[in-house]
């Protein structure tokens, strides 16, 4: 059997293994290793002892401390609640003129808001409110549904066109689709309604007096006579330079052939009502020239 | 002192290898002992509905493209996940998950509670080419979902083999699949009432892609997307936590 032996350099012992005159050192492990690996053996100790550790057949250890996650996300949460109270109450209870000349209430409205936009709303709406096609633009001032707080605020609640039972309807028909205009019509219609937006440089007179006429039969019900729309019912102004669904001749032709039913979701359910205070404000204040009255 | 134990037992094959098993079975202990208190801890809920073809078949199609590997289908016991995300995660919500998609790494947000929060069009245009709505994202474009047409060939031996591991398909789910997946995103066919019939009246039956000629692959991955988190609302309600077992109702009245 091998010897060891005290090897003279180092002064640890060597395994007694030998080959051709090489012996092998049998270095200790080092102290530091040593006194991490007790002090992570005791800490687990501790740990089994005070907290939820083994499994014993159909149980298992609870732990000296009785710690629980759902419990300790409950207690987190109603503690948030319970500070946050200080000024989630006045948000939901005051009016939206209170709200807006309160300094403090709205420096909460400008440090909640982008986080509780960025997060919802700005998937659709752009980071910055700027929309994009299909998804309105937030931060000018054409207004669907109209730019009083409380449509914004209702809107939030129970959505456009979506599964909320109370939802807003908006739907522009598919009026070539459905055969009640013919191409030729249609046509004479998308020069006409270029020919009233600012976003288009043709003039009335050189529009098609025929897409006129069509104009009050068809359009007029929704958009009104001068085409600025009708917030009521979520009919978007046609003299502005802002289209939804895009003003070329192509989209407006698939507009008014296919017709258009935007979706926007209900957040009654995912966003809290001061949440959706926060967000209706912060809306309003993407445009900083439609609020600069109202703004402190 | 230890190290002259371990020293020993090295030295002795027998010994060694016992030790080894004794070691390594700490590890399957942990991970397979819960599951003997499995009814105290998943709660149950018997209005669950289960995913209808088309959402299953988007279900593969999420496999199939790797979703998991960025999005996952979990929100913990956190506050800032609470916050962020909503309610979270019961065991009971992935019960007819197989095989669950919980996910270990967020490149992109978690999906456990996306259904409905946006709309199916921002759902095909987003996976058509996520740059088209949300100019930073650095998420793929998988625009051939809009192209493929949906495969509902195996969709009937995909329910059954579900049904084999325990969810519980009907026999005329199982032998109407491949019809009840085309139904769900023809709203105009006369299908849709026995889809309905068999899936209930929270069924959402649409257009998903904005396509109403063919059925797509978008179809089937928007109509899954849009289901996630609300095949039951255990979740959501803040005293139905039920639980089979007597012992936590005993342990919850003593506490």
């Amino acid at each position: 059997m091998s010897v060891s032996e005290r090897d003279k350099y180092t002064g640890h012992m060597t395994t007694g293994h030998e080959w051709n005159g090489i012996k092998e050192l049998n270095t200790p492990v080092p102290l530091v290793l040593l006194v991490f690996l007790s002090a992570a053996f005791l800490f687990a100790l501790g740990y089994w002892i005070l907290m939820p550790a083994w499994p014993l057949g159909d149980t298992y250890t609870k732990g000296t401390l009785g710690f629980d996650q759902r419990q300790h996300l409950a207690k987190q949460i109603e503690k948030n609640d319970s500070e946050q109270s200080r000024w989630i109450d006045p948000l939901v209870q005051l009016d939206f003129d209170a709200i807006q000349g309160n300094s403090q209430l709205m420096a909460i409205v400008d440090e909640s808001g982008p986080a509780l936009f960025e997060d919802n709303c700005a998937m659709c709406h752009g980071s910055d409110g700027d929309g994009g096609r299909y998804f309105p633009k937030l931060n000018d001032t054409s207004w669907l549904w109209g730019s009083d707080p409380n449509v914004i605020l209702q809107t939030l609640a129970v959505g456009i066109n979506s599964t909320h039972p109370d939802t807003r309807i908006a739907i522009m028909p598919g009026f070539g689709a459905a055969g009640v205009l013919s191409a030729e019509v249609i046509e004479n219609l998308v020069a006409y309604v270029q020919s009233i937006s600012s976003s288009h440089n043709t003039s009335i007179e050189q529009a098609n007096m025929a897409g006129k006429e069509a104009y009050s039969m068809y359009c007029a019900g929704c958009h009104a006579n001068d085409g600025t729309g009708n917030s009521v019912v979520g009919a978007p102004n046609l003299t502005d330079d802002y289209w939804v669904y895009g003003g070329d001749t192509t989209a407006l032709t698939a507009t008014l052939t296919h017709g258009r039913k935007g979706h926007m979701p209900a957040w009654d359910k995912r966003l809290s009502l001061s949440e959706r205070r926060i967000l209706t404000l912060y809306v309003l204040s993407l445009n900083q020239s439609v609020v600069t009255g109202d703004k402190p | 002192m230890i190290f002259t134990i371990h020293n020993k037992i090295e030295r002795n094959s027998i010994v060694l290898a016992l030790g080894i098993i004794l070691v390594s079975a700490v590890g399957g202990l942990v991970e397979i002992a819960p599951l003997f208190t499995i009814d105290d801890t998943v709660e149950s809920d018997p209005d669950m509905r289960v995913y209808t073809p088309l959402e299953l078949a988007g279900r593969n199609i999420y496999i199939r493209e790797g979703c998991y590997s960025c999005h996952s289908q979990m929100i913990r016991t956190l506050k800032d996940e609470v916050d962020r995300y909503g309610p979270y995660s019961r065991a009971v919500e992935s019960q007819y998950d197989h095989p669950m998609l919980w996910g270990s790494k967020r490149t992109g947000p978690d999906l456990a509670r996306i259904g409905e929060k946006y709309s199916d069009l921002w759902h095909t245009r987003h996976l058509n080419n996520p740059r088209d709505v949300v100019p930073q994202s650095i998420m793929p474009a998988y625009s051939w979902l809009l192209k493929n047409d949906l495969n509902t060939r195996d969709l009937r031996g995909n329910l059954k083999a579900m049904s084999r591991v325990g969810v519980p398909y009907k026999d005329s789910m199982i032998n109407l699949a491949n019809r009840d997946a085309i139904a769900q995103a023809s709203p105009s066919s006369g299908d849709v009432a026995g889809l309905i019939e068999r899936y209930g009246q929270a069924t959402s039956v649409r257009v998903f892609d904005g396509d109403p000629q063919r059925v797509t692959e978008m179809d089937a991955v928007v109509a899954y997307l849009q289901i996630l988190g609300r095949l039951t609302e255990v979740a959501h309600s803040d005293t139905s936590v039920k639980f089979d077992s007597k012992e936590n109702v005993a342990s919850a009245e003593g506490s």
